[in-house]
């Protein structure tokens, strides 16, 4: 079978003439760009999508009685059936936008923390969480009585099964709060294994899934979880606009999180009444335009297809492993099974931060730093990383340049 | 290819000073006998260090340091230890404005003539001018250094 009959067939050089931004040299080199995880490029028909919005029908949305307003109406709520489909949500009503992955969580830990879950209850989160699914819990935690606990994860990066199903023993667990694909060690945790567990213990199970859904098909239905969160400018659209996706009847049960506009049913001097789910936790204009841009990012990547995007970026993965392994005094952190294209790595003899800078003479952009997750940098014993994340555009000519490029930084230091 | 590659592309900012002084820093001692001592914290990077001043009437006697952090950080600290002994508190105050100003801008044309020959020896990091997100890097030993003379425990962020 040919290119031309075999649609599954990954053509990187047709997906990179989507995004404009690859075209640039950086210091003058061609741009390699390895810090997807971090936030994604963007497609021209995001760029377009919004920009098209703004030129022809932009006005504000939910209330208006004129033209443009509807019209915009009808594109943002757009997004809100995308995002559904996306997860495969039973109803577009359980999408509720937020500014971030962030905003989401912070969203479920007031509201869920402080008006579902009691006093004395726990919340359990990993050894490898980002800090924005570690502090929301802390201040829920310091404000509300709820006890914090932290699954540990193997030396190999992955969640310690045994000891996560210890933790939620005692029945006290309310909520199991984990990463479903970690932003420094890309290993993807068992999803459906932990609902089974966290169910069965009665508790329910939010999955943050920033890195996960760039690089997998979510389906929350099948996963059977109960919160599942992410944002959209990792998933190549714009920033500012992030998905909380929560079972309808929780979402109810949930009092609101911010008060404001849009989010009301009626209001009066004595009490107010709130607005039915999603649009109870959205107060205030939302991102009008990240929304329009959000459901042309969500178009791109069904259209590309998860099948394709997860074979193309395992292929990356496997030859950025091995390429890696093969520089050396380089070492790569977690060595889990399952794992997506996130990998962060330390060279012996030079700093993360050299390291990032020295390649960046060269035109190849990674990320180092403690990427956000400080409890699992001392869980790992390292002070920070440098980190190669890939995205559908990636391509195993840019694995070949952060190789070459590790090299030269290694012989520079020598 | 890397027995001919002669880095240049990678020498504006990573002169063979800063290598040396990063790989082999000279005064990279936790002082036995000090006077005061401040720790430095970069929490966007995680570099962390500590300095330890020994003093001598109204000048400083000694510097040591220990440093986790990348090779600017690390040179920038051992540069700055030898640049400042024997310097009088006053006087380093004043080089520690002219060196921020020359890791911010790449020079310090406003600067006391005074501090030409001091500045001349940590000019190797000037470069990092160039590189907004490195400027702390060589600046974080210095917030230290000050903070220890002002009797603080931790330099204070920019």
């Amino acid at each position: 079978m040919n290119d031309m009959t075999h649609p599954s067939v990954f053509d990187v050089a047709r997906i990179r003439e989507d995004f404009p931004i690859l075209k640039q040299t950086i210091r003058g080199k061609p741009l390699v760009f390895l810090d997807s995880a971090a936030s994604a490029q963007k497609p021209r028909v995001v760029i377009d999508a919004m920009v098209h919005a703004m030129e022809t029908q932009y006005a504000n949305i939910h209330r208006g009685l004129h033209w443009m307003s509807e019209r915009t109406t009808e594109a943002y709520e757009a997004a809100r059936d995308a995002a559904a489909t996306l997860m495969n949500a039973n109803d577009r009503s359980e999408i509720v936008f937020t500014g971030n992955s962030t905003g989401a969580i912070n969203l479920l830990a007031h509201s869920y923390g402080r008006g579902v879950l009691k006093r004395g209850q726990a919340v359990v989160i990993s050894d490898m969480e980002h800090h924005s699914n570690i502090v929301p819990w802390q201040l829920l935690r310091d404000a509300h009585g709820i006890e914090l606990r932290v699954a540990p994860i193997t030396d190999a990066g992955e969640l310690d099964m045994v000891a996560f199903e210890a933790l939620l023993q005692d029945g006290k667990v309310g909520l199991v709060a984990i990463t479903h694909m970690s932003n420094v060690l890309g290993s993807i945790t068992p999803a459906e294994r932990i609902v089974k567990i966290a169910h069965a213990h009665g508790a329910k199970v939010m999955f943050d899934g920033s890195q996960a859904i760039v690089h997998r098909k979510i389906d929350v239905r099948a996963l059977d979880c109960d919160f599942y969160v992410w944002t959209g400018h990792k998933l190549y659209g714009p920033t500012g606009i992030g998905v909380l996706w929560g079972r309808r009847e929780l979402l109810e049960r949930m009092p609101p999180f911010m008060g404001g506009g849009d989010m009301i049913s009626s209001v009066t001097y004595e009490q107010s009444t709130w607005a039915a789910v999603p649009h109870k936790f959205e107060a205030g204009t939302p991102a009008i335009l990240e929304g329009i841009g959000l459901k042309a990012a969500i178009d791109y990547v069904q259209a590309i297809g998860y099948d394709a995007m997860a074979a193309h970026e395992a292929s990356l993965t496997e030859h950025a492993l091995a390429r890696l392994a093969g520089v050396e005094g380089v070492r790569v952190l977690g060595q889990a099974q399952d794992r997506g294209g996130v990998i962060s790595f330390t060279m012996e003899k030079a700093h993360a931060h050299d390291v990032a800078t020295l390649l960046d003479r060269q035109g190849i952009a990674v990320r180092a730093g403690h990427h956000c997750a400080e409890p699992l940098m001392r869980r790992m014993h390292v002070d920070s990383t440098a980190r190669a994340s890939f995205g559908v555009y990636t391509t195993h000519a840019e694995i070949d340049a952060l190789a070459d490029g590790l090299i030269r930084v290694r012989d520079f230091f020598q | 290819m890397t027995q001919t590659d002669d880095f240049d592309d990678l020498r504006d900012l990573y002169q063979e000073v800063i290598l040396d002084h990063g790989r082999r820093p000279r005064h990279a001692v936790r002082l036995e006998a000090f006077d005061a001592t401040a720790k430095g914290d970069n929490p966007m990077c995680g570099d962390r260090l500590q300095v330890w001043l020994k003093f001598k009437t109204d000048a400083i006697d000694r510097v040591g340091f220990e440093a986790r952090g990348c090779a600017i950080s690390v040179a920038s600290a051992d540069l700055m230890a030898e640049t400042v002994q024997g310097r009088g508190k006053t006087d380093t105050r004043a080089l520690f404005a002219a060196f921020r100003e020359m890791a911010r801008t790449g020079a310090c044309p406003a600067c006391d003539a005074a501090l030409t020959e001091p500045l001349e020896r940590l000019a190797p990091l000037a470069g990092v001018h160039e590189y907004p997100s490195r400027v702390k890097c060589a600046t974080l030993p210095w917030h230290a250094l000050i903070a220890a003379l002002d009797g603080a425990k931790e330099a204070s962020s920019e």
